[in-house]
């Protein structure tokens, strides 16, 4: 039943809400409102927190940076290398593991551990598979006469390195949303689309495709935004460098350098903030794409 | 075409959903296989549609054999309980399907959907996503859906059960017309007797994936082959007056001190037997002339009819009565029946001994519905 709101029901509202309101207004509100003036923080005295001058200094010094230009691109061809991957490779498993096997739930349970597990101790086994001496996966390609990589030393394969690494931890996640969907889909429509003739690769496309086209939604949208925000991996993986020759630096591993180590915390705003427009635009896309797509049951 | 199945079986663990069925569906026939849930009715329509492939018996579409033909090479038509309809696809699209999978050219599939459309009268509404329709409407867009491919067998599974009372009734004349008008073989499932009974060519009764009886609907009411044909069929259901042999070679009834005596038991020679006696047969009679009598324990009257239940001693019988009858509740009230109205099973075996009438008076079997 709805009521209409009153004073008296939206105060009482408002009480339940306060305690989760107050943890996100100070640790999430504040500090992005904060950091969207920073950014036009063009002198700025941290030790007396007085702001001489503002303007968009910041930004325009932002775009002759060279290593964010650098950033910008790193983190581009990571989107572009982890995001389709990793939802093709998610959606294959989610569907051989929602097909009638054994031991399905022990199956389940392997994918998801990558997920659950710390970046930094996943990023440690992976620094060791891509050792380029000992590593298991130059010992692999080696069967195949491909000569020593070296991973995570060399600029031209910090990337890739970083992008594999990625995609296998992600992994578990969209495997569960996808599993979620997939059993949503009824049985009944496979059933009737086996009489009306179609094969396998048709009831995929057909039926499977379009029904499961929310979760699709949800599940790129959810990894755009996180592929826009790596960090934590390249921290790891590559000893708290953002990989050799600056070749796995990205928008928030710069960020980082320019708050923390540099202390330029206008440069560090604004690079930010350059980074939420384009989330927002990506995510404003994707909105526009999916009501075309999507069909919502 | 002549659908045959020979001892066709399927067993899933442990259980026997249809066991060893051989029969024949001949061309342009509507065939209804009726049973309560769990007699191996639905099974025996996923087996005939390839979706379940049986474990032993053979299916022939003609002369060719399909048992083990998948479901998308055996070119039949299916219309599922539920509709199945594509969620995302537009009426057209979803009735078009099936000519998309045959790569028919797109100018002359939309040709064929609008008149199968035409022929199910939903041609107004092609736009529309299947959540924007009825359910008969849902049902029209799944047999157009279903025939649209013009395929050799129709199959349809419980596909009057998920709508409302009036328009089952018009669905189902709905189905039959169509069926005629396209002249297909239809194997038709339901759990309702008076489905079946009213559109069908032949019934098929099933029970425990047995085939208990199969024929023209009338002559499977008017002559039940076994105890369960006739506690199936009828509404309300049959009289059952189990009859022991007594010393002085009377019948008395089980659970009653009455004993009983008719022409027709004359060539008995069972120690006991089961009488089968429908309600619609039984009329009031003065006390004397009475086959039986008991007290009437409860009446009601529905439309044009009065039913009223008899308590004999243990058991109570059901009868159908003149509405002008003068009866209350509380009087006694003896009945009586015609002699060849009288239905005789062997309590052992529950096979039919004797009885039933094969001319066929209009059974009674909507009147209480």
């Amino acid at each position: 039943m709805m009521l209409k709101p009153t004073w008296k029901s939206t105060l009482k509202a408002l009480l339940y809400l306060l305690p989760a309101l107050l943890i996100l207004v100070t640790f999430n509100i504040y500090p992005i409102v904060k950091s969207f003036l920073m950014s036009f923080y063009t002198n700025y005295d941290f030790f007396k927190n007085i702001i001489n001058e503002r303007g968009f200094s910041n930004f325009i010094e932002l775009f002759q940076d060279p290593n964010f230009i650098q950033a910008l691109q790193n983190t581009v061809i990571f989107v572009i290398g982890v995001v389709p991957i990793s939802i093709i490779l998610s959606l294959a498993i989610a569907i051989l593991l929602n097909s009638k096997i054994k031991f399905s739930g022990l199956f389940r349970t392997i994918y998801f551990l990558p997920f659950v597990t710390s970046v930094v101790a996943v990023a440690i086994v992976w620094s060791w598979i891509f050792h380029s001496d000992y590593g298991l996966l130059n010992y692999f390609l080696g069967w195949f006469g491909v000569d020593p990589i070296d991973w995570l030393t060399d600029p031209t394969f910090a990337m890739p390195a970083l992008i594999i690494l990625s995609i296998w931890k992600g992994l578990g996640f969209n495997i569960i949303i996808f599993l979620a969907g997939l059993q949503s889909v009824n049985e009944q429509y496979y059933l009737a689309a086996k009489v009306d003739g179609a094969s396998a690769w048709h009831r995929f496309k057909s039926v499977t495709l379009p029904l499961l086209s929310p979760t699709m939604f949800f599940v790129s949208i959810i990894s755009i935004i996180n592929a826009f925000k790596v960090f934590d991996e390249i921290f790891a993986l590559f000893n708290g460098k953002p990989g050799p020759a600056n070749s796995a630096l990205t928008v928030v591993y710069y960020v980082y350098q320019k708050f923390y180590e540099e202390w330029e915390f206008g440069l560090a705003s604004a690079a930010a903030f350059v980074l939420f427009i384009i989330v927002f635009l990506f995510t404003i896309i994707q909105l526009i794409i999916g009501r075309k797509f999507v069909h919502y049951q | 075409m002549d659908v045959h199945l020979d001892q066709l079986t399927m067993q899933f663990n442990d259980t026997t959903a249809v066991d060893s069925i051989t029969t024949t569906i001949k061309d342009g026939e509507l065939v209804s296989l009726l049973g309560p849930s769990g007699c191996g009715k639905s099974t025996t329509l996923m087996l005939l549609s390839g979706l379940y492939k049986p474990t032993a018996g053979d299916i022939y579409f003609g002369d060719e054999k399909v048992t083990t033909m998948d479901a998308e090479k055996r070119g039949i038509g299916m219309v599922f309980q539920n509709y199945a309809l594509y969620p995302h696809l537009s009426v057209l699209k979803n009735i078009m399907f099936p000519l998309k999978m045959q790569k028919v050219p797109k100018k002359e599939a939309i040709q064929q959907v609008m008149e199968m459309a035409k022929l199910v009268q939903i041609d107004h509404l092609l736009d529309r996503k299947p959540a924007q329709l009825s359910g008969g409407q849902q049902q029209r867009v799944a047999i157009a859906r279903a025939l649209v491919k013009k395929p050799k067998l129709l199959l349809l599974d419980e596909p009057l059960s998920n709508l409302d009372a009036r328009l089952r009734l018009e669905m189902r004349e709905e189905i039959r017309r169509i069926q005629q008008e396209v002249g297909i073989t239809a194997v038709f499932v339901t759990h309702d007797q008076e489905e079946a009974l009213s559109i069908s060519d032949r019934v098929m009764l099933m029970n425990n994936g047995v085939l208990q009886q199969e024929n023209a609907p009338q002559q499977m009411y008017r002559k039940p082959e076994n105890i369960f044909a006739a506690s199936f069929l009828g509404n309300p259901p049959i009289n059952f007056l189990t009859l022991h042999k007594t010393e002085n070679n009377t019948y008395v009834i089980q659970g009653s001190s009455q004993t009983l005596e008719l022409p027709s038991m004359k060539w008995q020679t069972h120690e006991a037997f089961q009488m089968g006696l429908r309600p619609e047969d039984l009329y009031t009679v003065p006390e004397e002339e009475g086959l039986f009598s008991g007290e009437i324990i409860h009446m009601e009257t529905i439309g044009r009819d009065t039913l009223i239940r008899l308590q004999l001693g243990d058991v109570t019988v059901r009868a159908l009565v003149d509405p002008k009858s003068r009866l209350r509740v509380g009087d006694r009230c003896s009945l009586a029946i015609e002699p060849q109205e009288v239905h005789y099973f062997d309590p052992k075996t529950g096979e039919r001994l004797r009885g039933g009438n094969d001319n066929d008076a209009q059974a009674n079997l909507e009147k209480h519905a």
